[in-house]
């Protein structure tokens, strides 16, 4: 009952927001808001493989770095009107978010496919670090690549072209922000109730079980990081639509930690966990900041607290509470 | 590449893997007995080495700052190991990092307000500030060759505080049954906190000596945490032989790929990207190195268990 009035609250306060906002003179708000339900969506990516696959990724700020250096290379190079490739094919860049997204999520996808594939042959606190490696070499790739500007990072010379939004309009972004999240839960949501979802969970109670009934869990496991990498890089896609602006702090391992505290702090293993901890810990983040400018020095304390004390996380209470786990 | 400067380089690279080695052999310990992964280990780094920093400014001393930093940073590690790290032994390994990534968040914002956010100079005994001809003709810093001195001997002592002595042996029983340990009757909470201490005290050690080399400021303990991590994974955790080795191996791969991998491009590519891919590569190429690694050994070069 809580749960429904909360998702159903929820969801009319989300498509409400821009007109209240502007009621309230209040505008900024929309933008905080679409980098929270970006957020939201970088931790639903990070939850298919965390919470219901069990791999503890220490490094997926790695796929929102990719998936927004694709889109800000490819509008580089449409803006200079120089091709990204002259050989074997002619390959220029792009503004459109039709292809400029997808391809993304596609080299994402590639990306997460090669990472996968080396660290699933590890385990438990090797997977952790080994993840968190890979990012870190990503990181650095970033910052010697210098004709994208290096450490400086490169700036868009607009947004991506949405037809029919205009994603410079704060609200237009947001909206379309907000149908991408939902889509993609919709998805996750059928996903996790097929059978790959079933062997995914599986997979996470019992590995060994899994292998004995005779599923291939590597693949299992391989197909679902690959799943998260692009949707992560979809979410790297919308960020740097959002900041207008790409640089290797978007891999920083920092990030990584970030998107596993949403994942955390919301609930992992449930659907609309990571959706309430990017609302709570961004929404956190600025009202500490407004506070104090060493804001840090209260929320590493607090999440030492959430880890110690409230494991099941915001939705996972409610969930509980609900009587659903 | 004349072999004088190979030989300059090579050292360059034992000094990096002695100080990898010290980070290395607190968190593999750490790992190995108490099953925790300590992200705030790079944090005890930093404070070792602000501590000695500001010591060494009072008091005009670089010994003194540096034997001022052990014993507080151990103390620091002690207290940390008693409020927060005691109740996450029996947690998972996800609990463990996001624990201490906020431990790191919030020493790295205490620091920023104790000593500030711009870097702080810590400078080396002016007793090492000269340089030693190592073989005539190439004179080396003395200051990193005594850096190296001290990480072998630390090296050696652990090695027999390990193999040879009692508090070793309660060590080595801890890291294989704790349960069986502390039933014979040893305090094995002490134990622990004892090897955290030990840990805390030599991360400080490489945080003071990597002062007068690299900038003194928040952050620092992080970069090395990670080259950390490459160099436990590499060395098989738990083990502190692997450490050694790991250490070594990162120190010199790093330190040659940054200083030969341009020219040794430059052969097969032109000067320009030559320049550019040798940088991406050399900053990467720990991590090629550990992922190599990992693909022919899934638990590193010596696995300490089984």
């Amino acid at each position: 009952m809580v749960r429904r009035t909360l998702l159903v609250g929820g969801l009319v306060l989300a498509l409400a927001l821009p007109p209240l906002a502007a009621a309230f003179g209040l505008d900024y708000v929309v933008g905080v808001a679409a980098r929270i339900l970006i957020f939201a969506l970088a931790g639903v990516s990070l939850n298919l493989i965390l919470g219901y696959g069990g791999m503890v990724s220490f490094g997926h700020a790695a796929f929102f770095g990719i998936g927004a250096y694709v889109v800000a290379i490819l509008s580089y190079h449409a803006d200079q009107g120089e091709p990204l490739l002259t050989w074997p094919l002619v390959i220029g860049g792009s503004e459109l978010a039709i292809i400029a997204w997808p391809v993304a999520m596609l080299v994402c996808a590639v990306v997460a496919l090669i990472i996968g594939a080396i660290c699933l042959r590890t385990s438990g606190l090797y997977f952790i670090m080994i993840t968190l490696a890979f990012a870190q070499m990503l990181f650095f790739f970033f910052v010697s690549l210098e004709p994208y500007g290096g450490d400086d990072g490169l700036s868009l010379a607009q947004p991506s072209r949405a037809w029919p939004f205009d994603l410079s309009d704060d609200r237009q972004f947001y909206y379309l922000v907000l149908a991408l999240l939902l889509f993609i839960l919709y998805l996750m949501r059928r996903l996790i109730a097929s059978r790959f979802g079933l062997v995914l969970r599986g997979i996470r109670e019992n590995e060994r079980r899994m292998q004995a009934m005779g599923f291939a869990t590597y693949r299992y496991k391989l197909a679902a990081f690959v799943i998260s990498g692009a949707v992560a890089g979809l979410a790297g896609a919308l960020i740097a639509n959002h900041t207008e602006f790409v640089s290797p702090s978007f891999l920083d391992w920092r990030r990584s930690g970030e998107i596993l505290v949403v994942v955390i702090l919301g609930g992992m293993g449930t659907l609309y966990g990571p959706v309430a901890g990017a609302i709570a810990y961004l929404m956190l983040e600025e009202v500490l900041a407004r506070w104090t400018e060493h804001w840090m020095i209260i929320l590493g304390p607090l999440l030492v607290l959430v880890v110690l004390y409230a494991k099941q996380g915001l939705w996972g209470t409610i969930e509980k509470m609900s009587g659903r786990r | 590449m004349s072999p004088l400067l190979i030989l300059e380089q090579v050292l360059n690279g034992l000094q990096l893997g002695v100080m990898l080695f010290l980070m290395a052999a607190g968190l593999t310990l750490v790992l190995g007995i108490m099953n925790l992964v300590n992200l705030a280990h790079g944090s005890l780094y930093m404070v070792g080495a602000f501590v000695a920093a500001m010591v060494a400014r009072w008091s005009g001393s670089f010994v003194v700052g540096l034997l001022v930093a052990l014993p507080v940073t151990a103390l620091v590690g002690v207290v940390v190991e008693r409020v927060a790290l005691r109740r996450l032994y029996e947690r998972d390994h996800l609990d463990q990092v996001l624990a201490t990534f906020g431990l790191i968040l919030f020493f790295n914002e205490a620091a920023t307000m104790i000593w500030g956010p711009r870097a702080v100079y810590l400078d080396g005994p002016s007793w090492l500030s000269g340089a030693v001809e190592i073989i005539p003709g190439a004179p080396y810093p003395a200051y990193r060759l005594a850096i190296i001195a001290v990480g072998l001997a630390v090296a050696v002592l652990l090695y027999l505080l390990v193999t040879r002595t009692r508090l070793g042996m309660l060590i080595r029983a801890g890291a294989s049954n704790r349960e069986m340990v502390s039933a014979l009757g040893v305090d094995i909470k002490r134990l622990y906190t004892l090897v955290f201490g030990l840990g805390a005290m030599l991360a400080a050690l490489g945080g003071v000596m990597a002062g007068p080399i690299y900038a003194v400021e928040v952050g620092m303990g992080e970069h090395i945490l990670i080259q950390t991590f490459v160099v436990v994974v590499i060395g098989g955790i738990g083990s502190v032989r692997g450490a050694l080795v790991g250490a070594v191996l990162v120190g010199l791969v790093d330190t040659l790929g940054r200083a030969f991998l341009p020219g040794m491009l430059t052969l097969f590519l032109g000067p320009a990207t030559a320049a550019s891919l040798s940088a991406s590569l050399a900053s990467m190429a720990i991590y090629i190195l550990m992922a190599a690694v990992l693909v022919w050994r899934p638990s590193g070069l010596f696995p300490a268990h089984g």
